[in-house]
């Protein structure tokens, strides 16, 4: 396997977790949904509980998500990471919090009452995807960095490599709007994929008209927040790198990437499609619970394609607007030959993985969940 | 004035990992032997269908619920933390070090989290023994885990299967194997694993013999520490065998460490083991670090110094390797800055520089007292822990003596010496821990980057303040997670 064909690989795999992720975040936008839909405590504790047997899938792609980057590529690691410090510890934070509520809320002696720990799941399901789809937008925007390996040779000098070159540390993000709409288009995502996901989990009268309600009320933001990212990114300039490893600025540098690669044009384009489909068909059909694999699978197409747009083609995938030739590319942030080998060989054991995830999930979700059912359950939130 | 703010970042940063590994270890050990004891009382349920013993694996396995979750919270921290405040160790070793990290998730976590699920909501929607297979998969998951984020702590201590690249800038993987399977990083696994298996089972004899004190739950107190007096055992000595390995595999390749934890600045044939200052036992360190009563432990001065060891090796003195690590930093820098230029000034640079490779951290340190650690503290954690762990050890005997006999629920003293056990279980693993790390300063990574060189660029102030925040927030979800435990052993009731 030659060192480029690597690159790639692991950049499609990171993507492709990416992808997982933003789908797995249907359990923080239904959670931001516990206090809004959920008008009674049956009815909360419902939420609460079916996303509580979902939340840890979330929680450990993410990790799954950033040790896989530390190992493909640890220059992004260490950059970002290191830089962007605040952004990365208030999502660390808004995890922590999600980790411990769901056991936490109701069993008795938990020190901060149990709606305490409820808001903690509420803040980690808006600012968790918010700060990450914020995050991500520096993929297509640029982040304040610059990246000198030769620090590492002056005794008594300032030895770090990768500096930010501004002291807000990743808050600066927010400075360029389409961060944040980015940002709030994955929220509006995640709430969107939340809904679908409890329609299809919870069978529960109350619950299901009004979680339709909702879906269309997140579905138009959504909508309104994506479309307008994707049109400013296909017109948008991106950071392209030549033949030498120079990055450039080039106009409609995304358009050309999707153009040139019709096979990820069309990952987006399905993706997209599907993530519609889902969703129309839930609000179209009132007996429809399904729209939660259409939307989900679409959103795992959309994101890795998305992905794939800004790192693959000889594009930057992580710019720097301080010094442009500092930017992240593929070639110049990876692992070695050695390491992207050994671990194209441990990637082989995910199919596995994915199988027995599958095959453990059909199991617990045989019946979608009820009143009934929680009621007599020995082990619930 | 940099260096002063340099001297505080790295102490913050510091501060900050110690803090969060400190409290991520008060809930894994838990994790790793609850998760063994409960799927042993499964086991019995399943093989003999009475329902005591899946009353008494539910216990547990609600105990075990209330803690995973803390420690899942704290392990991410932990894991985003190299790269948030080590930054630059990320760069220079993640090569090496991001694998093990990406297989723990890949292998472990997914296992865990697929099958944890299973354990709790799957008791009336799969079989008996898919529902068992669960639980014990829900421990070998966590066991997993542990496996391989103590390679990549073991590669800290030991670095092993890699080599430098000075065009990259940074060390590369050559030998996977190396990096999976050194003998340190095996010897790590089953001593730190298996203290995990020893702290479970000495809180599971501590609630029990609180029950036993409080006259209710007989017999499930008794079975529970029935089983988890033979977890616990098998656990302990487990962790006696893999520490007699640690201490030599630490006086070959971290003599420092060893010379710190015994106070030792003289060494030489026939070292003497430290009880507590003052009171030695002669000869016995050697034993401990050489297995030979006459074999050669350097002390603090030796290693500063320069000394011999027992085939005969003569090693440096601190200044010699600093100041051919000052060469090989400098010679670095011309090369980097030739490379591209002047090819023969480059490779007389490379040569310079690889020929003193090998001391390359060293020139990073600025006098030879930093390469010293805090001696109090290692010293002392280490009486800590195996001073604890003897009475560990007897306690298990004890317990599962007297169980056998029939008289432990007569025994009030047994049973409150159980119960102040379990405070002690979590210091013992507090202070092996304090060891291995304290024990490794100044280095993040063994003689190849001093700590001061991995840091992240950011102000020591805002590590302040993340640091602030995680210690309000760790403390406050410690003592919700205790206050909830004692609810939780409080309330339950099973008839005899």
């Amino acid at each position: 396997m030659t060192y480029e064909f690597l690159q790639q690989y692991w950049w499609f795999i990171v993507s492709l977790l990416g992808g997982i992720l933003v789908f797995l975040m249907f359990v923080q936008g239904a959670n931001t949904l516990i206090f809004r839909l959920g008008k009674d405590e049956e009815e909360r504790s419902l939420i609460i509980n079916s996303t509580g047997r979902k939340w840890e899938f979330t929680f450990t792609t993410l990790v799954t998500f950033g040790g896989a980057f530390f190992a493909s590529f640890p220059l992004f690691y260490s950059t970002s990471f290191g830089g962007a410090y605040w952004v990365w510890m208030l999502i660390l934070v808004s995890f922590v919090l999600q980790a411990v509520a769901y056991e936490f809320q109701s069993k008795p002696g938990n020190l901060l009452g149990r709606n305490a720990y409820r808001r903690f799941l509420v803040f980690n399901g808006v600012f968790g995807p918010l700060l990450l789809g914020t995050a991500v937008g520096t993929f297509f925007h640029g982040a304040a960095f610059t990246v000198s390996k030769d620090a590492m040779g002056a005794f008594g000098a300032n030895p770090v490599i990768s500096q930010w070159a501004n002291a807000w540390h990743g808050l600066d993000a927010v400075a360029n709007p389409w961060n944040v709409i980015l940002g709030i288009a994955i929220l509006f995502l995640a709430r969107v994929l939340g809904a679908l996901y409890l329609l299809n989990n919870i069978d529960d009268a109350g619950l299901r008209p009004k979680l339709r309600r909702q879906l269309l009320i997140d579905t138009l933001p959504f909508l309104l927040c994506f479309v307008a990212f994707l049109v400013h990114l296909l017109i948008a300039d991106g950071f392209a790198v030549s033949e030498t490893g120079e990055i450039y600025v080039e106009p409609y540098k995304y358009l050309n990437n999707l153009l040139e690669m019709p096979v990820v044009l069309c990952l987006l384009l399905l993706g997209v499609v599907l993530v519609l489909c889902g969703t129309g068909m839930t609000l179209c059909r009132a007996n429809f619970h399904r729209g939660i694999w259409f939307s989900g699978l679409g959103t795992v197409l959309t994101v890795l394609s998305l992905l794939l747009t800004v790192g693959y083609n000889h594009t930057a995938y992580y710019p720097s607007t301080a010094d442009l030739q500092s930017s992240l590319t593929l070639a110049n942030s990876c692992s070695s030959h050695f390491t992207l080998t050994a671990m194209s060989w441990v990637s082989l054991i995910i199919p596995f993985v994915l199988a027995y995830i599958i095959y453990a999930w059909r199991m617990i979700d045989k019946k979608s969940l009820t009143k009934q059912e929680l009621s007599q359950e020995e082990h619930k939130y | 004035m940099n260096e002063m703010i340099q001297e505080t970042l790295v102490g913050w940063s510091r501060s900050q990992f110690a803090l969060t590994a400190c409290y991520h270890w008060l809930f894994v050990p838990l994790t790793l032997g609850l998760a063994v004891v409960m799927a042993v009382m499964e086991s019995i349920y399943v093989k003999t269908q009475d329902e005591f013993w899946k009353k008494a694996a539910q216990f547990w396995q609600k105990i075990f619920g209330i803690n995973f979750a803390i420690g899942v919270a704290t392990g991410i921290i932990l894991e985003f933390e190299f790269g948030t405040n080590w930054s630059n160790y990320s760069w220079f070793v993640g090569d090496i070090f991001g694998a093990p990290l990406a297989i723990e998730g890949i292998l472990a976590f997914f296992m865990e989290a697929t099958f944890i699920a299973v354990m709790f909501f799957g008791w009336n929607k799969v079989s008996q023994r898919f529902h068992l297979a669960s639980t014990w998969l829900t421990g070998l998951g966590a066991t997993i885990s542990a496996w391989w984020i103590l390679v990549a702590n073991t590669w800290m201590q030991h670095p092993v299967g890699m080599a430098f690249n000075p065009d990259t800038v940074r060390n590369e993987m050559v030998d996977f194997w190396a990096v999976a399977f050194q003998p340190m990083a095996i010897t790590k696994f089953f001593h730190t694993v298996s203290s995990g298996w020893m702290t479970g089972a000495v809180f599971v004899v501590g609630v029990s013999c609180w029950y036993l004190l409080r006259g209710r739950n007989k017999r499930f107190a008794l079975a529970s520490i029935r089983v988890a007096s033979v977890v616990g055992l098998v656990g302990i000595l487990t962790v006696m065998f893999t520490g007699d390995r640690a201490g030599i595999q630490i006086a070959q390749n971290q003599p420092m460490k060893l010379a710190a934890a015994e106070g030792l600045e003289h060494g030489g044939a026939g070292a003497p083991f430290s009880i507590v200052p003052g009171i030695e036992v002669p000869k016995a360190l050697s034993i401990l670090a050489t297995h030979d009563t006459e074999g050669v432990v350097p002390g603090i001065q030796d290693l500063l110094n320069g000394y011999t060891d027992n085939e005969g090796n003569v090693h440096l003195s601190a200044d010699e390797k600093i100041r051919r690590g000052r060469q090989a930093v400098n010679a670095f820098a011309e090369y980097r800055k030739t490379v591209n230029k002047d090819s023969v000034t480059a490779i007389q640079a490379r040569q310079t520089f690889e020929e003193n490779q090998a001391y390359f951290g060293y020139g990073h340190i600025e006098k030879k007292e930093d390469l010293v650690p805090n001696i109090t503290i290692v010293y002392w954690a280490f009486r800590i822990m195996i001073g604890f762990g003897c009475l560990l050890t007897l306690l298990l005997c004890l317990t599962l003596w007297f169980e056998r006999r029939g008289t432990l629920a007569q025994k009030r003293w047994m049973q409150h010496w159980g119960v102040w056990s379990i405070p002690m279980v979590f210091l013992a693993g507090q202070a092996g821990w304090v060891v291995a790390e304290v024990g490794r300063q100044p280095w993040a990574i063994q003689d190849l980057m001093p700590v001061g060189v991995a840091v992240s660029g950011i102000s020591a102030s805002s590590v302040q303040v993340t640091f602030c925040l995680f210690l309000a927030l760790f403390t406050i979800l410690l003592i919700a997670e205790i206050r909830i435990m004692c609810k939780a052993i409080k309330n339950f009731r099973m008839e005899d």
